[in-house]
């Protein structure tokens, strides 16, 4: 049933996305001052906000695991954790390649991009923790908590980077402007897309998390005969 | 009161096995020494380029040397299983936190103290024109400081690699802190005065060390206990 | 009332359980042995006992309260792996520590009390970085018993200690049965625990595999229980 959902789910994620770059190489028309390359907006900032959806989602899982104690719910925020993180950095390339190709410079410390970049670390830092307990009742209750702080700072990160860049401007790589319909819909269509693909992921990733919990206590089972 | 009783006197117990000792703080003020010294040669130190980065140099500062004093907090009950005793004693988890709280900052705040005149004389800076704003910011910072480094020291008591993994965990969170405690001290250094201009940043300090303070008391016994 | 009931006890590492369905009491004036093999859980069930560790799934009441409270941490006293006790302070300063972390009327005088009582009186101003390790040892069982705890848990209290240790313990633990105090204390060491205990229980991976009074039989041959009830 599980494998049925995921797979489903996967080519539903497929197909839309197809239709998708169709739509984004064919039928839009290039942009006015940016050529080709806006294109990659599409990616861009749904990646950003399918990734903040997941760190949501991970949040309320590290607090549902400390309320609850099932492990389901840690193998959820550590599945979603790691697929937010994939899209976070897929919304770091592409703003840095979109930032070479428009401006000629790798990086600039935009405000959003050094937002981004501040959360990757963060829960970068979630993924080593874990990786650094063993037992996983305190590995789940540990990475919990620090999974609750660094979610609280994400809007602190947000605000206080933003503050400091009115302050220090530095080359915004999006400016404002406003967005045809056409533009909207596929972007919005693009993020439901991504959003799918991270279910997709997330589920697989849950799968893998059930089976090496089994496989420890199997090996807990086995040293203890 | 019961309460405040309880974190003095855990207070008191780590100041006087630090104070003993002295491991954590020497190692920090050395530390603090020597960033000071190599940051002097990261950069010719004209007077221009010292008071745009005299706010970030000094934090960096802080929170590097202070990070020491911090991973101490709690490594210090694990010898002899000591934290079972504080955790077995009839105690609430919020007292022994904010008693290990109240001894790192004053061990850190003394670094800090230590290092502002070394770094006057080093970089040629007069620091004192707004001394009381400073000494402001200067707690307001290293109390996050102190409150993200000591529930983060209790998360990793029991990991392998505490040293290391601490500083990577508390810096990310401590972003925001560190921005607005190094652009007030940058000012404030500078002689400029708390204004309208930057008192945005003052409330933002505030602002983190009251949510962080919240959480970590109420998430502490999680942490400690299960 | 009961001085400790568990009740449908278990324990996970993960998904592999440590404890199984435990269901343990003890009256107060009780001494229980606790034995079992390594492994089987005597240690994490003591932890449980203590408040140190929280149950998967039952309960624990300490004096029917939960063991987290305030009340029933004021009532246990504690004797683990470790001596608990700060290397940088000194004998006195620990014991001054813990009096008034247990917020007793004179802290101080008890500790001197107690420094007596487990003969380190004269090394009351020394480091206990500089102790050997008997001392370490009565150091660690004063703190324990400096609060006047009503239930004493000890987890393997005579491992490596030496003779005077010893017999400095098994006085204090005699005196607290007389005066009514209940002990729990999980052992190897089978003749010295046997000596002093009123019931037996057998852990045995992770189950209670039997509990009951103890009888001349077992003190006679502490390998008795083991032979019945255990598994090879």
């Amino acid at each position: 049933m599980r494998e049925k959902i995921i797979y489903g789910l996967g080519a539903i994620a497929a197909v839309l996305l197809a239709r998708n770059l169709y739509s984004i190489f064919m039928q839009l028309p290039d942009e006015a001052s940016q050529g080709m390359i806006y294109r990659i907006i599409f990616f861009h900032v749904p990646a950003a906000i399918t990734a903040m959806l997941c760190s949501a989602v991970a949040c309320v899982a590290s607090v549902m695991f400390l309320v609850t104690k099932n492990f389901k719910h840690d193998a959820i925020a550590v599945a979603t954790t790691e697929v937010g993180l994939a899209f976070l950095a897929a919304n770091l390339v592409t703003g840095s390649i979109w930032g070479r190709i428009s401006w000629g410079i790798w990086w600039t410390w935009d405000a959003r991009l050094t937002s981004a970049l501040v959360c990757w670390v963060l829960y970068a830092g979630y993924l080593m923790l874990r990786h650094a307990i063993e037992e996983p009742g305190e590995r789940a209750r540990i990475s919990a908590v620090f999974n609750i702080f660094a979610f609280t700072d994400v809007p602190i990160v947000f605000f206080s980077i933003k503050w400091w860049r009115t302050q220090h401007p530095q080359p915004v790589f999006w400016g404002g402007g406003t967005i045809e319909p056409d533009m909207l819909r596929t972007a919005v269509l693009n993020l439901v897309a991504l959003c799918l693909l991270a279910v997709v992921l997330v589920l697989i990733r849950l799968r893998q998390e059930e089976v090496q919990r089994e496989i420890d206590s199997m090996r807990r089972y086995a040293h203890a005969i | 009161m019961e309460f405040f009783r309880q974190m003095l006197v855990i207070a008191g117990k780590d100041l006087r096995a630090e104070l003993r000792t002295k491991e954590a703080i020497n190692a920090s003020l050395a530390f603090a020494l020597v960033i000071l010294l190599l940051f002097s040669f990261a950069f010719d130190p004209s007077e221009d380029t010292t008071r745009e980065i005299s706010g970030g140099l000094l934090w960096i500062v802080f929170a590097f040397a202070g990070t020491l004093v911090l991973n101490r907090s709690f490594a210090r009950e694990v010898p002899n299983d000591c934290l079972d005793a504080l955790v077995a004693a009839p105690i609430s988890a919020a007292a022994l936190f904010m008693g290990k709280a109240l001894a790192n900052f004053a061990l850190v705040i003394a670094v800090e103290l230590v290092s502002l005149p070394v770094f006057g004389i080093f970089y040629n800076v007069q620091w004192t024109r707004q001394f009381w704003a400073l000494l402001l910011v200067l707690a307001l910072g290293t109390w996050g400081l102190t409150v993200i480094g000591t529930i983060f020291s209790a998360l990793t008591v029991n990991i392998r690699l505490r040293e290391l993994m601490l500083p990577l965990l508390v810096y990310p969170v401590m972003i925001p802190a560190l921005m607005g405690a190094m652009r007030l001290s940058t000012d404030l250094v500078a002689g400029k005065p708390l204004s309208s201009e930057n008192d945005v940043w003052l409330r933002l300090l505030v602002a983190f060390d009251a949510v962080f303070s919240a959480l970590s008391l109420v998430l502490v016994e999680t942490v400690l206990v299960g | 009332m009961r001085a400790v009931a568990a009740e449908g006890v278990w324990k996970f590492y993960g998904d592999y359980p440590a404890l199984r369905d435990v269901i343990l009491h003890a009256e107060p004036g009780e001494c229980l042995a606790l034995i079992g093999r390594n492994g089987a859980g005597k240690t994490t069930l003591l932890r449980i006992i203590a408040g140190f560790a929280k149950a998967g799934r039952g309960q624990v009441r300490i004096f029917g309260n939960d063991p987290r409270e305030t009340e029933s941490r004021r009532r246990v006293g504690f004797v683990g792996h470790g001596i608990a006790v700060y290397d940088e302070l000194s004998a006195l300063e620990n014991l001054t520590l813990f009096g008034r972390l247990y917020n007793l009327a004179d802290p101080g005088k008890t500790a001197l009390e107690w420094l007596e009582r487990t003969g380190l009186e004269r090394a009351k101003d020394g480091l206990v970085r500089e102790f050997s390790r008997g001392m370490r040892q009565r150091l660690a069982v004063a703190r324990a018993f400096l609060h006047r705890p009503s239930l004493l848990l000890l987890d393997e209290p005579f491992t490596a200690l030496d003779d005077r240790a010893i017999a400095v313990l098994q006085h204090l633990l005699k005196q607290a049965l007389t005066e009514g105090r209940t002990v729990i204390m999980s052992t190897h060491q089978l003749r010295e625990a046997l000596e002093l205990a009123t019931h037996v229980a057998l852990l045995n991976r992770g189950t209670i595999a039997f509990h009951g009074a103890r009888t001349a039989e077992m003190a006679a041959d502490p390998g008795w229980v083991y032979a019945h009830y255990g598994e090879g």
